[in-house]
């Protein structure tokens, strides 16, 4: 676990610390990384790869902001569930000549950069200029302590998450299902 | 501030989250096929989600908040990829063609 006092000396490369420090720039490339070929690859097969590199990277980030439960679940649920899925539909659905995906007009890549660079950097700018009040944390946000509020205070989430998936479930073989002609 | 003591800072998370949200803006313009915008579209679940863990560890009183709410939006992720590729599959026996340009039929 990582403590939540900050560090006030920088620590030495290969100290515990600086080892943890470059694990999180480790964890940050494999983010972008993925995140670019998600976006940018020509083939949609690759796009998936892609996400899944995006989302272990972003697993490593949860981890590092004190929530292993929160990482564990994001390598079940999206690189285990949501990719799969994304891949089946691939393969049932995308013809071979347009597996390769190109962008849509000659003007919509500059104006799309141009859109993504001036969100990202709005807010970027936002967050770095803002004071962000600290308060003073009341427990520590446990795996244990978690369990404890979902089913107490917050078990009205955990019944709306089983039957939003329910719902989604059903729905799903609904609209996707092929009319049989007889 | 040295670059190893990074993951001390909240700046560094919501400078990852807002790149995650550009690049899903990115990929939401510039695709041309419905599951190109799909995979677009969890990128920007993923900033989101980046950015309510990075104030859920740094700035508010009870951690576990924000990590029930990034747990919701997983569950809404996994719900919204679901109903739309299922959609883009009904698309797709319909029009054999998961090309955004194609389905025109409501053009007026």
């Amino acid at each position: 676990m990582i403590s939540s006092t900050p560090i006030a000396a920088p620590p030495a490369l290969l100290s515990a610390d600086g080892l943890v420090g470059v694990i999180f720039l480790v964890m940050i490339g494999v983010t972008i990384i993925g995140g670019l070929i998600a976006c940018n690859s020509e083939r949609l097969v690759r796009a998936v790869a892609g996400l899944i590199v995006c989302f272990v990277g972003v697993a490593g980030l949860y981890y590092f902001l004190n929530s292993p439960f929160v990482a564990m679940m994001q390598v079940l649920i999206y690189v285990g569930a949501v990719a799969v899925t994304i891949s089946f539909a691939i393969m049932l659905a995308a013809p071979e000549e347009q597996k390769k995906i190109g962008v849509s007009g000659p003007l919509i890549g500059p104006f799309g950069f141009g859109t993504a660079a001036l969100i990202a950097g709005g807010f970027s700018v936002l967050a770095v200029r803002t004071e962000w009040p600290v308060i003073a944390k009341i427990n520590d946000g446990s795996i244990k302590k978690i369990g404890i509020q979902l089913l107490t205070n917050y078990s009205m989430v955990f019944e709306l998450i089983s039957i939003v998936l329910l719902i989604a479930i059903i729905g799903a073989l609904v609209i996707a299902r092929v009319e049989r002609k007889n | 501030m040295s670059v190893l003591t990074l993951y001390n800072s909240l700046n560094t998370f919501l400078i990852l989250g807002a790149l995650l949200f550009g690049m899903g803006v990115y990929g939401i313009v510039t695709r041309k096929t419905f599951i190109g915008m799909l995979i677009a579209a969890e990128l920007l679940l993923a900033g989101a989600s980046v950015n309510f863990m990075a104030f859920n560890r740094f700035t508010a009183p009870d951690p576990v908040v924000g990590q029930i709410f990034t747990l919701f939006i997983m569950a809404i992720a996994a719900a919204e990829a679901a109903i739309g590729l299922s959609i883009v599959i009904a698309v797709y026996y319909h029009y054999k063609s998961i090309n955004a340009e194609d389905i025109v039929q409501l053009k007026g």
